[in-house]
């Protein structure tokens, strides 16, 4: 379903230009489960960025599902992103104004859905992730693993294809850190992509395929089973 | 802050422009007071169009306006009353207590025009522009003054070196001609151009009985006191109409040029939004790529942006406008003679400036809320 073609990625830095992703080829199926591992600046999180369509390519072409994305312009993309993609981030970026369900809300206010279709989404959303009960909470109110948490049920929200996930462990203790892996991965299991960005060699081994990345370029591509 | 500073935007607007109506509804109201049927026939040429010629040299006194010109006018028809007024200011004196006093010589038909009312006994019974018998009316301040709770009534008080006896007092209140009625004392033309040794009046006075006449009176008066002034037109005959209309014109525009300063202090507050506003957008760098990353349009971060503003800017210019006119009224209150009146356009027009300069203000922030590239917003370091 995710097809990159000949990718590039360049950054100008001062008068020097970075190749974050030097002509990556890449084919993901349908409900995959992938780890992209390597150092910083290896080009991982570009890549997710390019995944996600909050970053273009500067050469290359990104088939998504059968489209060709590096056509498009900004508002497709936010549909695109809106409809097909989840996010899940290292800092959770949760809204810290409104509650929980409020943040869990959002991406259907964005996309213009009913309230009463919202409250139940929501609902159901943060029933999956297991946090009903601290739905009205703030995010100041909830741990981490809860925050992270109710960023996967606002992610999951608008039923996507495919989960990106940037370190999603990567502020949490190892209890909540597990508690949150075993909740994507159920995900996962039912049916979803789940592409993650890591730099744990164990959560990378979880994985049923391993794909490692240095200066932008794709040095190993593994599976495991 | 940035609320004080549009709602005192607002605010000024109104209270500018309350007092500018406020002026302009009290030197109408002025004139208005002397009925619009009126005449005023001035010494010397005001205006400069039309006639005139050669002969009006610069540093020629002109001839002055006299009692006897007055009387000359009665023949006109279509004058219902003529008022002589000379007016100056004496001191006035009864009993040892002294005050200093505004006078205007004139005519019982001063009365009439003016439609003032007696609180007791008689404006200037017996005194017409021939007959100047030494009586005189009061205002009610002057009065109090003098003689305190006494009847004034067939007393005699001194004016200057004159004496007259006081035949009424007047009941009215405000303003004439610039002076507080209540402080007035009123003696007899001749009286008063003895009392102050000039020979000129200060005006006349012309009540015209119809009002589709005025122009030919106007005519009329202008050629009777040229014939009697050696055939030079050396009046100038100004009707009331064309007075309060210039006025109220001159005010008008006082009172929009008053607002419109203000509004400048909406721009200023503007501003400030603006400010505020961009630091908002990169203070809430993150979340705004976050609504992107969850599928934000361009458009809704813009429109979130110059909504917020224009909720600011709204919220600012409500509390202005209740700041204003509780303000306004309590000036009200305070000083009873002057008419605060806010318009209504101020009000509107202050709200207006204020939700749009808010928009345009927001609209720059917005639009670099909505352009950032969401993968440095998401990182928030920049």
């Amino acid at each position: 379903m995710i097809r990159l073609e000949k990718l590039s990625r360049e950054f100008q830095v001062g008068n020097q230009v970075v190749h974050a992703l030097d002509e990556v080829d890449l084919e993901i199926k349908e409900n995959e489960y992938i780890s992209i591992m390597g150092v910083s600046g290896s080009g991982k999180s570009t890549l997710l960025n390019i995944l996600g369509l909050l970053d273009t390519p500067t050469s290359g072409d990104y088939i998504l599902s059968g489209i060709n994305t590096s056509k498009m312009d900004d508002d497709e993309m936010a549909g695109i992103r809106s409809t097909k993609i989840g996010f899940i981030f290292q800092s959770f970026h949760l809204i810290p104004r409104l509650t929980a369900f409020e943040n869990v809300e959002m991406p259907m206010i964005l996309s213009g859905i009913n309230p009463t279709e919202r409250k139940m989404k929501a609902s159901s959303a943060l029933e999956k992730v297991g946090l009903t009960d601290r739905s009205d909470h703030k995010p100041e109110q909830l741990s981490g693993g809860q925050r992270q948490r109710a960023a996967i049920a606002r992610s999951i929200v608008m039923e996507p294809d495919v989960l990106l996930a940037d370190e999603p462990t990567g502020n949490l203790d190892t209890t909540s850190g597990k508690e949150v892996v075993k909740l994507i991965e159920e995900l996962n299991l039912s049916g979803l992509t789940l592409i993650m960005v890591t730099h744990d060699r164990e959560m990378g081994d979880r994985s049923n395929r391993l794909i490692e990345l240095r200066d932008g370029k794709i040095i190993n591509d593994q599976s495991n089973n | 802050m940035l609320l004080i500073a549009t709602s005192i935007g607002v605010m000024a607007v109104i209270l500018l422009t309350a007092v500018g109506e406020g002026a302009r509804d009290y030197i109408t109201g002025e004139f208005r007071s002397l009925g619009t049927n009126l005449l005023i026939v001035i010494p010397g040429r005001n205006e400069t169009s039309g006639g005139g010629g050669p002969i009006d040299l610069a540093g020629l006194s002109p001839r002055p306006l006299t009692i006897e010109d007055a009387q000359s006018l009665s023949q006109i028809d279509d004058i219902r009353r003529i008022a002589p007024v000379v007016m100056g200011e004496a001191p006035a004196e009864y009993d040892g207590l002294e005050r200093s006093a505004p006078i205007i010589g004139t005519t019982p038909e001063f009365l009439s025009i003016r439609q003032w009312e007696m609180e007791s006994g008689s404006f200037l019974p017996g005194v017409s522009m021939r007959y100047s018998p030494p009586v005189c009316a009061i205002g009610k301040e002057i009065k109090e003054e003098l003689f305190g709770d006494d009847s004034a009534l067939g007393e005699w008080m001194r004016l200057g070196d004159r004496r007259c006896r006081v035949a009424g007092v007047i009941a009215e209140e405000g303003r004439a001609v610039g002076i507080d009625v209540q402080k007035i004392v009123i003696i007899p033309v001749a009286l008063g151009t003895a009392l102050f040794n000039r020979d000129s009046l200060f005006r006349i006075i012309v009540d015209v009985e119809n009002s589709s006449r005025m122009d030919q009176t106007r005519q009329s008066i202008l050629s009777i006191i040229k014939r009697r002034h050696q055939d030079k037109e050396d009046i100038t005959v100004i009707k009331q109409d064309t007075v309060l209309q210039s006025f109220d014109n001159i005010f008008n525009v006082l009172t929009m040029a008053l607002g419109s300063i203000a509004s400048i202090s909406l721009f200023v507050a503007g501003i400030l939004i603006m400010n505020v506003m961009l630091v908002a957008v990169s203070q809430r760098q993150a979340e705004i790529g976050l609504l992107k990353a969850i599928g934000a349009k361009n458009k809704q971060i813009n429109n979130l942006f110059v909504v917020e503003a224009i909720m600011l800017s709204g919220s600012g210019a409500i509390m202005g406008l209740i700041f204003g006119h509780t303000i306004t009224y309590i000036l009200k209150i305070s000083f009873p003679t002057f008419n605060f009146l806010p318009p209504m356009w101020a009000s509107y027009v202050s709200l207006f400036v204020a939700l749009i300069s808010g928009v345009m203000f927001g609209l720059l922030p917005a639009r670099r809320a909505a352009r950032l590239d969401p993968v440095e917003a998401l990182s928030g370091n920049k």
